[in-house]
């Protein structure tokens, strides 16, 4: 027989679990077993072909860029947003004339959605009248197409998701700083401990905590923030921004390819699973919960 | 830009109110529409709906408008694919391979298959009909249509000491023109002389260079390409060429949506882009401006491009009746000839400039018969089966040359390469 807390316990999950079996893991399999099929086309039914799109994926040269793109962009937006957000934190964690303005100014990014973002960027890297090319101008600077030339695209998608996330994350690292104690300053203080040596020894550690939780939702938005990219290049020139989700929007509902939609998608899913675990294993171990 | 002559028609439509309406066996259908261009386009189709049904009460159309073209294909497949589509959808012309391969429409000519649903079929610009034409069936009604002319900027003209009144008739006056126009501030370009735009539609500004250098992008039956066609390797070469050469076009890639105020800001003497921007760049224009049709190399030529209606499989027996009885009604030539005036698409028939509306337009603003003058030498736009991807492998190649990374004639080969490999399935 089974005991009476067994079955609270499973009523009480119940909610959380169907939402989560529905909408999260239920999907994942899905997904996974359309991978091992044909796209139904028409009247053909799917058939099964085991690995197959997976091969096929090794000769696709667009994945093999989008995946470059996502890894270039990922190396470069986690750490500048994070360092950018640990900097911004700490400015205006002291005491500074107009701070909540400056703070304001520090989040708004964060709180606009990107699609607005997307089209006001757009507007920045328009050749010769937006604003990039017009500061240029006035120190004689020639016109140049940001978003029209391979070499500059991708680094400015990067600019525009850093200029987004850094607000974000910087709120966290202000909460955990607002919430550190005042005595360990004091106590540095009167042990002559230099400002730096401060910071390297007693508050980046105390953010750990914080800095491992950023990092988690940097990495996550490295691979989920394509709104930009629909907006501003459509993944273009020449494939020079696409990046992996990106990529399989444009094969489910622009190829209609679902089935090699789903294959991109467990590449995704398996890299992120893989990241997560990288994450949460090995840095995880080296981060101290007071 | 709803004008007078719009009256005539509520007035006309206002007097069948008198017939009694019949509350029982009223046919309900519904159609998914894009809106591509600037204007309140969605108010006009909803008056036009409005009109329909004073007229046929025994019907009740719905338009929902679905976004880009993109979106109003998702939206529409997903919707048939769960069972809930709309019985027609505006769709790029383009796409019917697709819809006709996925078996999601129904052929025009098998439903209008009587003298008059023939005669209906035949009225329209044959130019218009291609791209709905597969395997010997009708598939697409031509609405929102559209092609690419030569928009030119008279101020820039008379300035570079050119004939304000004279666009370039030829590619070689096409590039000394633009060779001209370009102004220059020391090293800076503070004008460009011309502006061909290669983002989101490069092909299909490609397509009109090849069209005019006398060759193909594809066959017939949309199962084979000829992407590196020697006629098509020198219609690109002569689009690099315009930067690289005669310095007279911007480097890398121009913008598709921000051509036009490149234009009105002058920034740009000339730009090429399609008629649907007309009343946009007439109402925003600060100097004259002139239209022409593109110029020629061997042979004038432009493809067309825009939506067309299609009809879907779902559709009941009644509701693709009153679905061809709506199509009649939208594209009459009174209609077709306001449609053009209200947005600037070209009207889909011959009869339709035939009209007191139009024929006051036209004297009114000469520029707006410059793309059916044209329709004589247009193609029909680029079109195969899996369309988007055989588009998407020429646009990649076309754009990595533009921005010099390949050479046109290897950009072209591995484009041919990857549109053949993925026309493989469809070859019978």
């Amino acid at each position: 027989m089974i005991r009476r807390e067994t079955w609270q316990a499973w009523a009480l999950l119940l909610p959380a679990l169907l939402l989560l079996v529905a909408f999260t893991h239920w999907p994942a399999v899905a997904t996974l077993i359309d991978s091992l099929y044909t796209t139904p086309r028409g009247s053909r039914p799917p058939r099964f072909i085991g690995l197959e799109n997976f091969a096929s994926l090794l000769d696709d040269r667009v994945f093999w860029t989008a995946l470059r793109n996502n890894f270039i962009y990922a190396a470069a937006t986690i750490p500048a947003s994070v360092i950018l957000a640990l900097l911004m934190a700490l400015a205006v964690n002291t005491a500074l004339p107009g701070r909540p303005l400056l703070r304001m100014a520090y989040f708004t990014p964060t709180m606009l959605p990107m699609i607005a973002v997307a089209n006001i960027w757009l507007f920045f890297f328009t050749p010769d009248y937006g604003l990039f090319d017009q500061v240029a101008g006035l120190f004689g600077l020639g016109r140049h197409n940001w978003l029209g030339d391979s070499a500059t695209a991708l680094p400015a998608m990067i600019v525009v998701a850093v200029w987004k996330e850094a607000g974000f994350f910087m709120i966290f690292y202000l909460a955990a700083l607002q919430a550190m104690p005042p005595d360990l300053r004091e106590a540095a203080d009167l042990e002559g401990s230099s400002r730096w040596n401060f910071f390297r020894r007693v508050t980046l550690p105390l953010l750990m905590p914080t800095t491992l939780f950023v990092l988690v939702n940097a990495v996550i938005n490295a691979f989920r923030l394509v709104d930009h990219v629909v907006v501003m290049t459509r993944g273009g020139p020449d494939n020079a921004t696409t990046l992996l989700l990106y990529y399989i929007y444009e094969t489910g509902f622009r190829f209609w390819d679902t089935a090699m939609a789903a294959t991109l998608t467990v590449v995704l899913l398996v890299l992120l699973a893989a990241l997560a675990w990288l994450q949460f294993g090995v840095l995880g171990r080296r981060v101290h919960y007071r | 830009m709803i004008r007078p002559t719009r009256r005539g028609f509520l007035a006309g439509a206002a007097s069948t109110l008198a017939l009694p309406a019949i509350a029982q066996g009223v046919t309900e259908i519904e159609f998914y529409f894009p809106v591509a261009v600037g204007g309140p386009v969605t108010k006009i189709v909803d008056a036009y709906a409005a009109d329909f049904m004073k007229a046929h009460p025994s019907i009740k159309v719905n338009p929902v408008y679905a976004g880009s073209y993109v979106d109003t294909l998702t939206k529409a497949v997903t919707a048939t694919k769960s069972g809930k589509g709309p019985q027609m959808a505006v769709l790029l012309a383009v796409d019917a391979y697709s819809l006709v391969d996925d078996e999601l429409i129904l052929p025009f000519d098998e439903l209008a298959a009587d003298a008059e649903g023939k005669a209906w079929l035949a009225s329209f610009y044959p130019a218009f009909m291609r791209n709905g034409q597969i395997d010997g069936h009708t598939w697409g009604i031509p609405f929102q249509r559209s092609t690419i002319v030569l928009y030119w900027n008279k101020d820039a003209f008379r300035e570079a000491g050119l004939d304000p009144e004279k666009a370039p008739a030829n590619w070689a006056e096409h590039a000394a023109f633009a060779e001209k126009a370009t102004k220059r501030d020391g090293d800076r370009v503070t004008r460009w002389g011309v502006e061909i735009p290669g983002t989101g539609f490069t092909y299909w500004l490609y397509q009109a260079l090849v069209a005019q250098a006398g060759a193909e992008l594809a066959n017939a039956n949309g199962t084979k390409v000829n992407f590196n066609d020697p006629a098509c390797v020198e219609a690109l070469q002569y689009w690099i060429d315009l930067t690289a050469k005669y310095k007279a076009h911007p480097p890398g890639i121009a913008d598709w949506a921000t051509a036009p105020r490149d234009f009105l800001e002058g920034k740009a003497a000339m730009i090429w882009h399609t008629t649907g921007n007309l009343s946009n760049i007439r109402a925003n224009a600060k100097f004259p401006f002139g239209v022409a049709m593109l110029p020629e190399m061997k042979r004038r030529g432009s493809p067309t491009g825009g939506g067309n209606f299609h009809l879907f499989k779902g559709a009941s027996k009644a509701q693709q009746e009153a679905s061809i009885t709506f199509l009649k009604w939208i594209t009459s030539p009174e209609r077709a000839a306001q449609w053009g005036i209200d947005t600037g698409y070209v009207a889909t028939r011959p009869d339709a400039w035939q009209t007191e509306a139009m024929k006051k337009y036209v004297a009114d603003f000469p520029p707006a018969a410059v793309a059916r003058d044209q329709l004589q030498v247009a193609v029909p736009e680029l079109s195969t089966h899996d369309n988007q991807r055989v588009t998407q492998a020429l646009n990649d190649e076309l754009q990595a040359a533009l921005l010099g990374r390949k050479q046109p004639k290897p950009a072209l080969d591995d484009a041919q390469a990857n549109a053949t490999r993925l026309l493989k399935p469809f070859v019978r």
